[in-house]
């Protein structure tokens, strides 16, 4: 296997131009998705699926002055954080895409094998092998992976299999103009972030945080990981998401212990029948 | 609360929580009603009447065994079916035995629908026709292997999902469906078969009525804020009907004596319940998917309480 690769998506200098979803439509011929007008914010896309394999979200936090004369930091609880929202808000840009999980919650549970893992340790849906049975879909625990019913299969980002092949960075990371998208070897994407959140944090901006790089968390660290200038789930991403098969022993464990209990039942009802006690017919 | 940003809509009686523009995190199953509910229904009706027809071979009561092994056979084969019209490309559903993939609950569990539909169909196909009837029994045999398994294993296909409600639920939800499973093939047996020989029918449909109603109970009661679709909403009032259907035709069946119109009552009212639990699971995992409150709040109870430690 050559070396695994994956994205580190800085979202500090997103600027939101969406170069990224326009070249990943584009590069992967992806069909259109719909003219949706959100009216929520400048993303009109609204969330990643079969036809949006990148995708920009738009987050305006504009401050709550309080009767002390701060300005609140937007998470409730009362105490303050350097969120620096400042007297003017801000704006939250963040270019949302597959993470290449280490376990793959939609790989694990494709009973067909058309999901599979290639040889830069990325997570591809083989097209003429899926037969749309949907299993991935809620088996992700990112809401990527979707099914285009015109069509009938899964489709999601493939970090551009075939540029990666050919040598080529993805499409995305090619086309952004800040380097937010960054394309490389994930050892070395790891290094670079953890200096950039050094350099932030430095600078004084403490709310910045990486996420998906550790290894040690629910999905085994994400091929496709980020910076984030808030929590997770203002972006729309899962805080603490966990491969949904980590519990598959355990969930066969008990379906185990049903199905005995099942067949200890019906041995019970048969046998505590009292018509059979007293002997009509009996055992041919 | 002092301070707040724009962003976030405020929700009363609701857990506090930040999101995307409320926006689910996950996608919601896209499996289909009446399909998807409709084959965990005949799954478990198949998977009950193969465990009943060898008891009832086993003790002699021919009849019985007949009409269990042509039910275990059309639950096996009509659930396939459904199974099949689920696909997005149906005419790929071979590509299911491609491989045998044990990550994968619909991988094993295609084997073993597949293992239990063509021995229960070979059983009742025995049983019809009279022919090769050792060969019939050794098919009803080992349909005792892949009857409960059939029963249960789409308890763990639901669970392994980021659905919260269904996974958190993966304790109660095989007991929930070997209960329903106990009850839908008891009430099948109770309606087809003559009295004289339907006496473990009505046991085995009172006991899974019992079990499915307390499974259920669990569930809505021990999975705290993520067991909340099972309580409100379609799911919810598809379950609580479900509860008053199962209960009720349970009790029925001991009490229904020579009545055949009591018998009958009861079996429809068991077989209504099944369904209704069984739509009741798929509704509640579409309304915990589509509610982003149910994935966030307890990712960030976990991280809260990992930062205290
Ligand atoms: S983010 Fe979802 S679709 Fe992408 S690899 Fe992970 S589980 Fe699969
Ligand atoms: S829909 Fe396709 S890719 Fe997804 S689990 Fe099924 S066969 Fe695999």
């Amino acid at each position: 296997m050559a070396e695994r690769m994956g994205f580190f998506t800085d979202t500090s200098i997103c600027i939101g131009c969406k170069a990224c979803e326009v070249a990943c439509k584009e590069w992967n011929q992806l069909p259109d998705d719909g003219f949706v007008f959100e009216a929520t914010s400048y993303d009109n896309t609204g969330a990643l699926g079969a036809s949006t394999w990148r995708h920009v979200a738009f987050i305006e936090q504009q401050p709550v002055w309080t009767a002390d004369g701060t300005t609140g930091d937007g998470d409730g609880d009362g105490g303050e954080k350097p969120f620096q929202i400042g007297p003017d808000g801000r704006w939250l840009m963040s270019s949302d895409v597959c993470k290449h999980c280490t376990n793959a919650g939609c790989l694990d549970v494709c009973p067909t094998g058309a999901l599979f893992r290639t040889e830069f340790g990325t997570v591809v849906v083989q097209s003429d092998i899926c037969n749309g049975c949907g299993y991935c879909v809620p088996a992700c625990p990112f809401g990527v992976i979707a099914r285009r019913e015109d069509d009938g299969r899964a489709w999601k980002c493939t970090m551009c299999y075939d540029r990666l092949r050919g040598g080529l960075e993805p499409a995305c990371a090619k086309a952004c103009p800040t380097d937010s998208i960054q394309f490389g070897p994930l050892d070395e994407l790891r290094e670079r972030a953890a200096a950039r959140v050094a350099e932030l944090h430095a600078l004084g901006r403490t709310e910045a945080r990486l996420y998906g790089e550790s290894p040690d968390d629910g999905v085994g660290g994400m091929g496709a990981f980020f910076l984030l200038l808030d929590e997770p789930e203002v972006y729309g991403l899962p805080p603490d998401p966990v491969v949904p098969t980590r519990n598959l022993p355990a969930m066969w464990r008990w379906a185990g212990a049903a199905a005995l209990t099942m067949a200890g039942a019906v041995a019970l009802s048969f046998l505590g029948s009292s018509d059979r006690l007293l002997g009509r017919g009996g055992p041919r | 609360m002092t301070s707040s940003t724009r962003e976030r809509e405020p929700r009363l009686d609701d857990a506090e929580f930040r999101s995307y523009y409320g926006r689910p995190v996950i996608k919601r199953p896209i499996w289909h009603v009446p399909h998807m509910p409709a084959y965990l229904y005949l799954g478990g009706l198949s998977g009950a009447s193969s465990l009943m027809a060898v008891l009832a071979r086993a003790t002699g009561r021919p009849r019985l065994a007949r009409t269990t092994r042509i039910a275990a056979a059309a639950g096996a084969a009509g659930g396939t079916v459904l199974l099949i019209a689920e696909l997005g490309r149906p005419t790929r559903f071979l590509n299911m035995l491609r491989m045998f993939k044990p990550s994968s609950p619909m991988s094993v569990g295609s084997w073993i629908l597949a293992a239990q539909g063509g021995l229960s169909a070979a059983a009742a196909a025995s049983a019809v026709t009279g022919i090769l009837p050792a060969a019939g029994d050794a098919a009803a045999l080992a349909t005792a292997v892949t009857g409960p398994l059939t029963a249960t294993y789409t308890a763990v296909l639901v669970a392994d999902t980021a659905v919260p409600a269904w996974h958190a639920g993966y304790r109660e939800l095989p007991f929930l469906f070997a209960g329903s499973a106990l009850a839908s093939a008891g009430a099948v047996a109770m309606l087809t078969t003559p009295r004289a020989d339907a006496g473990p029918a009505r046991a085995v449909a009172a006991l899974g009525a019992a079990a499915e109603t307390a499974a259920a109970t669990m569930l809505e009661r021990r999975l705290g804020l993520v067991g909340e679709p099972y309580r409100e909403g379609r799911a919810g009032r598809l379950l609580s009907a479900a509860r008053a259907l199962s209960a009720g035709g349970g009790l029925l069946a001991l009490l229904a004596g020579r009545s055949r119109a009591a018998t009958v009552a009861s079996g429809l009212a068991l077989t209504a319940g099944a369904l209704c639990t069984r739509f009741g699971i798929l509704e509640a995992g579409r309304a915990s998917a589509a509610d982003p409150k149910y994935t966030v709040v307890p990712q960030r109870e976990r991280l809260d309480a990992s930062a205290v430690r």
